[in-house]
């Protein structure tokens, strides 16, 4: 059994808030000047050029990337041979979320009730997906998530008649109906089977899959290829200016599902695709 | 693309007949901050007949809650929100003078109307690039609503803020135009 402390958990989620908001991932950055490469509208060039010098000047000021810094969604995985003591995680997620964005001058954006709407000030609580793992590690990843992509999510509870060629009329027109708004080029996570709620889950975790792996199935792999080249076909661009790059990967996880049900779900993230994370 | 326009606040009528989508522009001088609470807070003080936290004439609002500004900065970092959220409000400030709005993403038919009608212009900033445009807002400050946090309304005075035209007087729509550009069709087949 290895023990790990509350308040090490509080500063490692402390750190990954503000490092997650403020310095962009190589994999993204990557992603983004490939995309300079292929585009060829102009005015959708010229944005991408800005998001880049974008992320020096984040770096540089050691300011967040974007004003919305969204909302705390962590993926965490215990090992079950990990006992934490000094508190409950779930308390030490949200002091680190409190920390980090107070500390970092990151902005919140939380309000406790959604029909009253009274900012909580402190960007908690979070939202934190758990998952149990062998070992005695503890994996924190933080994906913070904003407003403006998170609003063009859709999930659709299709018929099994409806097969492969239903799942790819519903990405593409989730993207297209998305146009701008989703700050593009966009990367499409896409959940397909489970229940309602798993398939919401499998898209937002298929976002947390570095960019430029493809799914390491053999068909579903081929599906993200195939989904990427005709969303790109859709001319939506970055910024929805018009260009040839509307999305930058697609990743599709899924899961077993019922006899009857052939649920898809679609989350889209920014360009900035922002992640962090840390093993303790 | 052609050079940039230099622009500033108020806007007059004669310089927004001559935009067109996809020109750049440079904004400059006095524009205000406000996204949905706000937009919500000053309809209904204008349907209660009463007085907005600032003079709609000419003026031009930014889509935008900041970040808090760190030690030695004017402002957090600042770009875009999503325009689409405020369309339901737009119609009716454009309708009390309000020239110009800066945001990210498409707008409704409403609002584009609106627009023509009322000779208004809509810019889109470039969505994310939020550290790099807080650099060209060198003055902020709360002029109403401060319990709203990210959402009160500020007064900022912008230098050369870039955006681009996105809606302009004549109805045209920068994202429709872009998008029929370079989409490509599906292959129908014959036979």
């Amino acid at each position: 059994m290895k023990e790990i402390s509350f308040d090490r958990i509080v500063d490692a989620v402390r750190k990954i808030c503000i490092e997650a908001n403020c310095v962009i991932e190589e994999d993204v950055a990557s992603a983004i000047r490939h995309a300079l490469e292929k585009e060829e509208s102009p005015i959708s060039k010229k944005a991408l050029e800005v998001i880049l010098a974008n992320h020096e000047a984040a770096k540089q000021k050691q300011m967040p990337l974007c004003q919305d810094t969204g909302v705390a969604v962590f993926f965490i995985e215990i090992g079950q041979d990990v006992r934490i003591v000094g508190g409950l995680l779930e308390d030490a997620v949200n002091e680190g979320v409190r920390q980090g964005y107070a500390d970092g001058y990151l902005r919140k954006s939380i309000v406790a009730n959604p029909l009253t709407r009274r900012n909580t000030g402190d960007n908690t609580p979070a939202v934190i997906h758990y998952n149990l793992a062998p070992g005695d590690r503890l994996k924190i990843l933080f994906c913070p998530k904003g407003g403006g992509s998170e609003n063009m999510s859709y999930l659709a509870m299709l018929k099994p008649a409806d097969g492969i060629k239903g799942v790819r009329k519903v990405v593409v027109s989730a993207v297209k109906k998305a146009g701008s708004n989703p700050c593009p080029p966009v990367v499409v996570g896409v959940g397909i089977g489970g229940t309602f709620e798993k398939c919401a889950l499998l898209a937002k975790k298929a976002l947390t899959r570095p960019l430029g792996s493809p799914s390491p199935k053999m068909e579903l792999a081929r599906l993200e290829e195939s989904l990427l080249e005709e969303i790109n076909k859709l001319g939506i661009g970055s910024m929805g200016l018009g260009g040839r790059v509307t999305a930058l990967a697609v990743h599709i996880e899924t899961f077993p599902c019922h006899i009857a049900s052939l649920p898809v779900a679609v989350n889209l993230n920014c360009h900035a695709s922002r992640h962090k994370e840390i093993t303790l | 693309m052609s050079g940039p326009i230099r622009l500033n606040t108020p806007l007059k009528d004669e310089e927004i007949a001559k935009l067109n989508i996809g020109d750049f522009v440079l904004l400059n001088g006095v524009v205000y901050t406000a996204r949905d609470a706000a937009h919500q807070r000053m309809l209904e003080i204008l349907a209660q007949g009463g007085e907005l936290p600032f003079d709609l004439a000419g003026q031009v609002i930014y889509y935008v809650g900041p970040a808090p500004e760190p030690p030695g900065h004017v402002i957090g970092s600042a770009g875009p929100t999503t325009a689409g959220r405020m369309d339901s409000y737009t119609p009716e400030l454009v309708r009390h003078g309000l020239k110009g709005m800066i945001g990210k993403g498409q707008r409704s038919r409403e609002v584009i109307y609106s627009m023509v009608e009322c000779r208004a212009v809509y810019f889109t900033a470039i969505g994310g690039a939020a550290a790099l445009l807080a650099e060209k807002i060198k003055e902020s400050r709360i002029i109403a609503f401060p319990e709203l946090g990210p959402e009160a309304i500020r007064q900022i005075v912008l230098d050369d803020f870039p955006a681009i035209v996105a809606n302009d007087i004549h109805g045209q729509d920068l994202f429709k135009t872009g998008w029929k550009r370079y989409r490509r069709r599906k292959r129908r087949k014959t036979g």
